[in-house]
């Protein structure tokens, strides 16, 4: 490593006008390249695909085969109120709100944490930072517990307040990273013509993160949406279970089995938040911004 | 500009500290309002919680009524580090773990963000669409789609057939291998992103210099870009590490922690402990074990990235 960074090379490289070859005779390695990750991608692709075509094929079998007809028929057999609607709806509720009480609470959290500096300020941040890591999984036995003992089993409102919660760390985190880059100078100007905190935070700083807080919402719902074991362990009666639950007891209820209404269901289960993604992909850059937030 | 500029908050007005020390206390009490909501669903749900995990692995508690709990010490560790199921599930989460996470999607997500950088622009759009695909898809679907591939009947022996290799009823004989595969796929996504971003990140002109310099491509990978991006493969490293230790859903859709226990991670073995088996204090010092874990690994995360001082 030392060999390399030690020549003072880059003022060189503007003086003399690099030597072209080296980019072109890459040509044949960048096939190669392409061919491996094309064929990394089949493999990706196999399972998504097995899915599609067996949600509009009459066959039932895990072989990946085309469908000798198209039929709509899985999607008319799963489109009814037990099966899709109420599921779907309840998971639109639980996260739905879920997402609203997480981003109100860390942008309202993030707020301080990025503009005032106090004693408080870095123990708290690395509180924070360390419950992100924390594996939510592990505390679902005694929330469970504790929800036994507050009569809050078989609570939306309770599930949705905990998912709220487990997902809020993480949410004030990237809010705060998004925060610290509204520069402050703008905000210093609204002061002095007299607008107090919340209005600050209202019409100044939350309309120039706009891009941050977008990708907080959209990653805290997707991240919600697909959340199985919350409500699994906290939601018991079937009228209450979301999409994640239900879809989960239709595979293990029904044994020699519905592929195919299966594969419908899980693609209409799978549809928000794929668009969701791709709004966030098309407009921001999507996981893109969030790993670069994420970097060390 | 000295007398234009701010003067710093929080740390201002100390020139006036004889009067102005309980009107800063209010101050600093009043700029911390907004933090009440976060906290106290915190406190309510996450705290409290890991409260009550700490007391509950010291008990014996059992799912059919809370009258009978009683206080036991450290039986429920000492039973667990006899039990062989637990040392199994330990074993298996360690396997999970390091197999999927820290070799699998560590290095699939590395190799694939340095060959799409050298790719074609349709080939890097195809990777990159399919790989996240794959990650924003619910979980229990995700766990869906890999029991449909590697089942007995399934896609992935298909392809075994057509190309003449053996296959295998993969859940049955080795699920646990199954399972780790189902993870890399589907937690690759993360480690791409942290790495696509870090790789942009690298200086040009330090690879530029290197390729004056005579390095090949393997050189300028293992002597420039590596070295660079080393923090950012170390965090990845930690948050895919934690990621993968609490995974319940995906193993849970795919083989219960079965055939037998050949499958069964520390969050499958807690929720049978506790569900199945009613054992709400051992379940929990299971918990108390993958919380510890966990929380090990986060310090370790949290020295890394280590924050910016102030």
């Amino acid at each position: 490593m030392a060999a390399v960074a030690t020549p003072p090379a880059p003022p060189v490289s503007k003086t003399v006008p690099a030597p072209a070859p080296s980019p072109r005779r890459v040509r044949p390695g960048r096939l190669v390249i392409n061919l491996v990750l094309i064929a990394v991608s089949v493999l990706y692709v196999l399972p998504l695909l097995w899915m599609v075509l067996a949600s509009v094929s009459d066959t039932n079998s895990f072989r990946l085969k085309w469908p000798s007809a198209l039929t709509l028929d899985n999607f008319d057999a799963v489109l009814n109120v037990d099966t899709t609607y109420r599921p779907m709806l309840n998971s639109l509720l639980l996260c739905g709100f879920g997402t609203a009480v997480t981003v109100v609470a860390s942008v309202l959290c993030a707020y301080p944490l990025s503009r005032y500096r106090s004693r408080v300020r870095r123990p708290f941040l690395y509180t924070i930072l360390f419950s992100t890591g924390l594996p939510i999984t592990a505390v679902m036995i005694p929330v469970y517990s504790m929800f036994v003992q507050v009569n809050l089993i078989d609570s939306m409102p309770g599930t949705t307040l905990f998912l709220a919660a487990s997902a809020l760390p993480f949410g004030i985190w990237l809010m705060k990273n998004f925060m610290d880059g509204v520069p402050i100078v703008l905000e210093e100007a609204a002061r002095i013509d007299g607008a107090n905190t919340m209005q600050v935070l209202w019409r100044v700083v939350l309309p120039l993160m706009r891009p941050g807080v977008v990708v907080v919402t959209i990653f805290t719902f997707i991240g919600m949406w697909g959340n199985f074991f919350v409500p699994f362990i906290l939601l018991l009666s079937p009228e209450k279970l979301p999409a994640s639950v239900s879809v989960f007891t239709f595979l293990s209820a029904h044994d020699q089995t519905q592929y195919g209404q299966l594969s419908a269901f899980s693609l209409l289960y799978s549809l928000p938040v794929v668009m969701l993604y791709l709004l966030l992909a098309r407009k921001l850059g999507g996981g893109f911004a969030l790993g670069g937030a994420l970097k060390g | 500009m000295t007398a234009l500029a701010p003067a710093p908050r929080g740390t201002g007005g100390h020139p006036r500290r004889s009067r102005g020390a309980p009107a800063l206390a209010v101050r600093s009490l009043l700029r911390g309002l907004p933090t009440v909501p976060a906290v106290v669903l915190l406190a309510v749900f996450l705290a409290g919680p890991i409260a009550y995990c700490v007391y509950y692995a010291f008990t014996d508690m059992q799912l059919t009524g809370a009258a009978g709990t009683h206080f036991v010490g450290v039986d429920n560790f000492t039973r667990a580090f006899k039990d062989t199921d637990f040392l199994n599930a330990m074993w298996l989460t360690l396997l999970f773990v390091v197999g999927s996470a820290v070799i699998g999607q560590n290095t699939l997500g590395l190799a694939l963000a340095v060959l799409t950088q050298k790719a074609t622009q349709p080939v890097r759009a195809l990777v990159n669409g399919v790989v996240i695909a794959a990650w924003v898809l619910p979980e229990v679907v995700a766990g869906y789609l890999m029991y449909a591939f590697f089942y007995d009947q399934g896609s992935l022996n298909s392809l075994l057939d057509a190309v003449h290799l053996p296959d295998q009823n993969w859940l049955y004989t080795m699920p646990i291998l199954a399972v780790c595969l189902a993870n890399v796929w589907r937690g690759t996504a993360f480690s791409l992103m942290v790495f696509t971003a870090a790789i942009n990140d690298v200086p040009q002109e330090l690879v530029e210099a290197a390729e004056m310099d005579g390095a090949g491509p393997w050189q300028r990978l293992w002597r420039v870009v590596l070295p660079v991006i080393r923090p950012s493969i170390l965090t990845n490293l930690m948050l895919i590490t934690l990621q993968t230790l609490s995974v319940f859903g995906l193993i849970y859709t795919m083989t219960r922690g079965g055939p037998g226990n050949k499958s069964e991670t520390l969050p499958i073995f807690m929720y049978q402990q506790a569900f199945q088996n009613s054992l709400i204090g051992y379940g929990t010092a299971i918990a108390l074990v993958l919380l510890v874990v966990g929380a090990l690994f986060s310090v370790v995360y949290i020295r890394l990235l280590k924050l910016e001082d102030d």
